[in-house]
């Protein structure tokens, strides 16, 4: 295991803020994968490091071939999780819209740039993303189409979904994007939950990526065991434009009687929306198909018009 | 006559409206004025007050439609917060919105919806707490040849033409432009902070516009209204970024002339007494961005240089 600091910079008060890299296994730079880059993204980061420690002793026990070099950054804002803070606390701007970077520019898009540099050359790249509304997602792989995505080599990962959206503008500015237009093969694997650590969901993520190491011949044998994956053909990829959206008709309580992943009828309670002051119930929010919450808001409260469900048929 | 353009509900007691005062007479064009898309940005709020203030006080020189936004993120304004709270959303990053979409781009589309169709829109932001701006309009370089025309006529000190960023085909004023609705963005002062004669002075060369678009029919003094320096095409503008972190001292203010060399300030280390960096202008011509909030990372910007002519009306330091 090499440790390097890729990026540093001093702190007017503060220790040096530092992004480091590990890296197993040496030869062509194969798999980069970026853990947290807000200072909310336990989770991501939970499974970086879980990661780390399962190539470490990948490599330990010879697993990793030669000429084959994969490299995880368990977080590129490490100063924002210390102050719990999502963005870049000084400035409030989001080193995930600053990629691919500028050395000479402010101060988020040197750190942006000075990740791009080490992480431009790999063949693929994972990265751990979180999504900008508060919500848990069944575990999936999230790919823009910039007409360099690979929706087969996504299926590898071996989650029950990939879902395609097209960019929007303010899409070209992320790190997914620029990856893959710099020739790497990219992935937004979303583990789930965001601000807390789920176990079940990160056990699935590292089956995910481990099952990709290893159907890709970064491991010359499985790193883990997972209690079930789907087969390339059992993966479904949807467009998200195809997902239903349900909002709230009325702001109020939220209460949720659904979890994401769990399969439900039409007609059935999803949630109930209660009035903050006289307890009763304002409206419930009723299943309109037969499907599965692929992503569910976890808030206790809700404004009207608020994404609460995306569902899939 | 004070109306809604868009209005939801919050989760206890309390209904989100963003509200405009639409005042009117005759059959003559439209002008909105528009502002507090950051909540961290006040200039725009006295602006707005000396706008409605002048119209409805003169309403015999209206001869047209003045439609007047104070707030689109009044969340933010209300809380001192740039983006919109609940949502850690950039407000000018959403546009034109989606009429299917969450809470927040159903408000950006109701926005945009009810500007769309103005013969002129003024979109006003101060700068951010960071940096202090002297009075300029930005214009991207595909709308120059329409807007600059009407920005000259606001007699504004600085007109900016930048190169396009596709991320920037979120802001309200791309989403206007792009669909036939022009809109001119104004940038002044410092982001928490009220420039009294800043905001006078632009009071003054919207009057302006609106006379030559027929919506009022008086014309400020000629006085008043001055020569707007152009500042267009590729490598005109440099940028002075911060060389390590510290403490940003300076001296000197904006809107001066400056030459190579020249000293801009100096990134200092209380803990040791030492000076980090000597912040030195990379070449002759106008600072019109200064750095405001002393605190600074590697890479944070402390100034902005217009590498143009001097004009007689700046003071050498």
């Amino acid at each position: 295991m090499k440790v390097q600091t890729i990026f540093s910079m001093p702190s007017p008060y503060r220790d040096d803020f530092r992004i480091k890299a590990y890296t197993f296994g040496e030869g062509e730079k194969t798999l980069c994968i970026v853990g947290s880059m807000r200072g909310d993204e336990m989770q991501q980061q939970f499974v970086a490091s879980r990661m780390v420690n399962i190539l470490k002793q990948a490599e330990e026990q010879s697993l990793i071939p030669c000429g084959v070099s994969i490299s995880v950054i368990p977080s590129v804002n490490p100063s924002s999780i210390n102050i719990e803070k999502r963005f870049w606390a000084l400035d409030g701007t989001d080193i995930n819209r600053m990629f691919p970077g500028y050395d000479q520019g402010e101060t988020t898009q040197r750190i942006a740039a000075g990740v791009f540099e080490f992480i431009k050359d790999f063949r693929f790249g994972i990265q751990l993303a979180s999504y900008y509304l508060p919500g848990n997602f069944l575990p999936h792989i999230h790919m823009i189409r910039t007409g360099f995505e690979d929706v087969d080599d996504a299926r590898l990962f071996g989650l029950p979904y990939v879902v395609v959206s097209d960019p929007k503008p303010f899409d070209t500015v992320l790190l997914n994007y620029n990856w893959q237009i710099w020739e790497t093969q990219a992935f937004s694997l979303y583990a789930g939950t965001t601000d807390v650590i789920d176990h079940d969901m990160a056990d699935v993520t590292l089956d995910a990526i481990c099952r990709f190491m290893h159907q890709k011949c970064m491991t010359t044998a499985p790193l883990r065991q997972p209690a079930g994956s789907f087969s390339e053909k059992e993966v479904s990829t949807i467009n998200q434009a195809e997902m239903i959206d349900i909002k709230a008709p009325h702001a109020g309580l939220f209460l949720l009687n659904h979890t994401v992943g769990q399969p439900f009828k039409a007609g059935d309670t999803l949630a109930r929306i209660i009035h903050p002051y006289e307890g009763f119930e304002i409206c419930s929010i009723v299943a309109p198909t037969d499907g599965m919450l692929f992503f569910a808001r976890n808030k206790s409260i809700t404004f009207q018009n608020t994404l609460l469900f995306r569902i899939i048929r | 006559m004070i109306q809604n353009v868009t209005s939801l509900e919050m989760p206890v007691d309390e209904e989100f409206r963003i509200v405009k005062n639409h005042i009117t007479r005759g059959k003559g064009k439209r002008i909105c004025i528009v502002t507090g898309t950051h909540g961290d940005e006040l200039e725009g709020q006295y602006v707005c007050y000396l706008i409605a203030k002048m119209v409805s006080e003169n309403k015999q020189h209206l001869t047209g439609t003045v439609d007047i936004y104070p707030a689109l993120n009044p969340l933010g304004i209300d809380t001192m917060q740039r983006g919109v709270p609940a949502f850690d959303l950039d407000m000018n990053r959403i546009f034109p919105g989606d009429s299917r979409g969450s809470m927040i781009e159903k408000v950006a589309h109701d926005i945009y919806t009810d500007l769309s169709g103005a013969d002129m829109v003024i979109d006003i932001h101060a700068s951010n707490i960071f940096l202090r701006e002297i009075p300029q309009v930005r214009i991207s370089e595909m709308t120059a040849p329409t807007l600059v025309p009407s920005a000259q006529k606001m007699g504004i000190d600085f007109i900016w033409v930048h190169q396009a960023a596709t991320v920037l085909e979120s802001t309200l004023a791309h989403a206007l432009n792009s669909t036939g609705t022009p809109c001119l963005v104004a940038e002044m002062g410092v982001g928490g902070r009220i420039s009294h004669s800043m905001c006078q002075h632009l009071v003054d060369g919207i009057q302006n516009l609106m006379h030559s678009m027929g919506i009022w029919d008086e014309a400020p003094s000629p006085e008043k209204i001055g020569e707007s320096i152009v500042c267009e095409g590729a490598d005109t503008v440099s940028f002075i970024n911060a060389q390590t972190s510290g403490i940003f001292i300076t001296e000197i203010h904006n809107d001066m002339m400056v030459r190579e060399g020249q000293s801009i300030g100096q990134i200092i280390e209380p803990l040791t007494g030492k000076v980090l960096s000597n912040v030195l202008s990379p070449c002759d011509g106008l600072l019109f961005t200064i750095r405001a909030y002393p605190v600074v990372y590697e890479g944070s910007l402390l100034g902005r240089i217009f590498r143009g002519q001097p004009q007689s009306s700046k003071q050498q330091n």
